[in-house]
């Protein structure tokens, strides 16, 4: 299987600065509300999840050279072009999103938080070390963070496990944890004190110190 | 579709040349999907309607302005987020499970998404540019402290440098420090000196005017 995210940019080599923004911009062009909005809408059509929609653009091969809204909108597109949404026969949304619902649809939101089937294996304070090497399909452990000790600082129960999800296998709903680490461990060099780090952590990505 | 092919052999930043087509793009997709009748125009317009006036940076501003005069409610924000916020009206789409973060003299925190632009959208709106770019993304776990700098913010060396990175469906909101010299003021007076960037914590409150 190969997959290749090109989000994942944590510690990565940089050298720009960060440009500061007032607060209140949001778009820069008309199109990027209306390819937010249409993102949003057809994110609630049921045709798709928040996890396959997140794959289909961090593997998009021009990801790093185009903007935000160009991301979401190839991506959209991409969604429409393999799920054969414009053509005949299309398939049946399970839901259209009507103006009158936006509000209560936006307002529900997507919760991931699912009933906990079992205890979870770590407790506040345990060491753990992620786990390494490369992960072949969408996931939410940055490879800054692989092969790394840390400690569990915050239990969240258990959510919808994306690796599973943006791929057809279900929610798999596993236990998450804020992990966090020193940057030290993460980064070599500057030292402990440097600065704490944390990534949010399904059950699967950890292992015993 | 392959309009964007023509963009591949020049790499060009963020809005530069590409954007009429992408105009265009936006127009065609929409179009078709609400021929098929997938998606309801009107429905689109009150999408944006609702992040241009209705959630945004300001709704975490009233949570945290709250928050520094109301301890009750301080205690619950610090304990669950999501129900304290809710309580004011502010919940749902990325929003879903929210936690708050307290900066103390000792200890400032930060926000970040390394891998895509998650943001607390129930208290903050819709995330700036910088937030999403790739300067910040792959700066903001590595080097924080330069990351602050380039927001002129420098922090004594005494203070801890805690960065959450969300990499799951929490979203973090920063409680930044009441200013000193707030005491008289009122809610909406405290609001005003909550910025967007204190509450991502790549920046500080604004001082209050000296009256």
């Amino acid at each position: 299987m190969t997959y290749r995210s090109h989000a994942d940019l944590g510690g990565r080599e940089e050298s720009r600065r960060v440009v500061p923004e007032p607060d209140g911009a949001q778009f820069h062009a008309p199109w990027e509300a209306r390819a937010m909005a249409l993102t949003v809408a057809m994110g609630a059509s049921g045709l798709w999840n928040i996890d396959e929609s997140r794959a289909a653009r961090e593997t998009l091969p021009d990801y790093e050279r185009l903007s935000y809204y160009q991301i979401w909108l190839d991506a959209l597109q991409k969604l429409v072009d393999e799920r054969g949404i414009l053509r005949e026969p299309s398939p049946l949304a399970p839901r259209m999103l009507r103006a009158a619902d936006v509000a209560g649809v936006l307002k529900k939101g997507a919760p991931t938080l699912r009933t906990s089937t079992r205890a979870p294996r770590f407790k506040l304070k345990d060491r753990i070390r992620t786990i390494g090497g490369d992960l072949p399909h969408h996931t939410r452990l940055p490879h800054y963070a692989r092969d790394k000790l840390g400690r569990i600082e915050r239990i969240h129960g258990m959510h919808v496990f994306p690796d599973s999800n943006a791929h057809g296998g279900g929610e798999s709903p596993q236990w998450l944890y804020t992990v966090c680490f020193e940057s030290g461990e993460l980064f070599g060099g500057e030292g402990a004190r440097e600065a704490l780090i944390s990534i949010d952590a399904f059950e699967s990505y950890l292992g015993p110190a | 579709m392959d309009e964007h092919e023509h963009d591949h052999d020049h790499p060009h930043p963020p809005h530069a040349p590409g954007e009429s087509i992408y105009d265009a793009r936006v127009k065609a997709l929409e179009s078709s999907l609400v021929k098929k009748g997938y998606v309801d125009p009107k429905a689109i317009d009150e999408i944006i309607d609702t992040y241009k006036d209705k959630v945004g940076s300001r709704n975490g501003a009233r949570v945290v302005a709250r928050a520094w005069t109301d301890p009750e409610f301080h205690a619950w924000l610090m304990t669950d987020a999501t129900a304290a916020v809710a309580s004011m009206g502010y919940e749902g789409r990325q929003g879903e499970h929210l936690v708050a973060v307290q900066n103390t003299a000792e200890l400032h925190n930060m926000v970040v998404c390394t891998l895509c632009s998650c943001y607390p959208w129930a208290v903050l709106g819709l995330p700036p540019t910088w937030y999403k770019s790739a300067p910040y993304r792959s700066r903001a776990v590595k080097d924080p402290r330069g990351v602050l700098k380039d927001f002129g913010v420098e922090l004594p060396e005494s203070v801890q440098i805690r960065v959450w990175d969300s990499t799951a469906e929490i979203r973090y909101l920063v409680v930044p420090l009441r200013p000193v010299g707030t005491e008289g003021l009122s809610d909406r007076q405290l609001m005003d000196l909550v910025t967007r960037d204190s509450m991502i914590g790549t920046g500080l409150p604004r001082a209050p005017k000296i009256a």
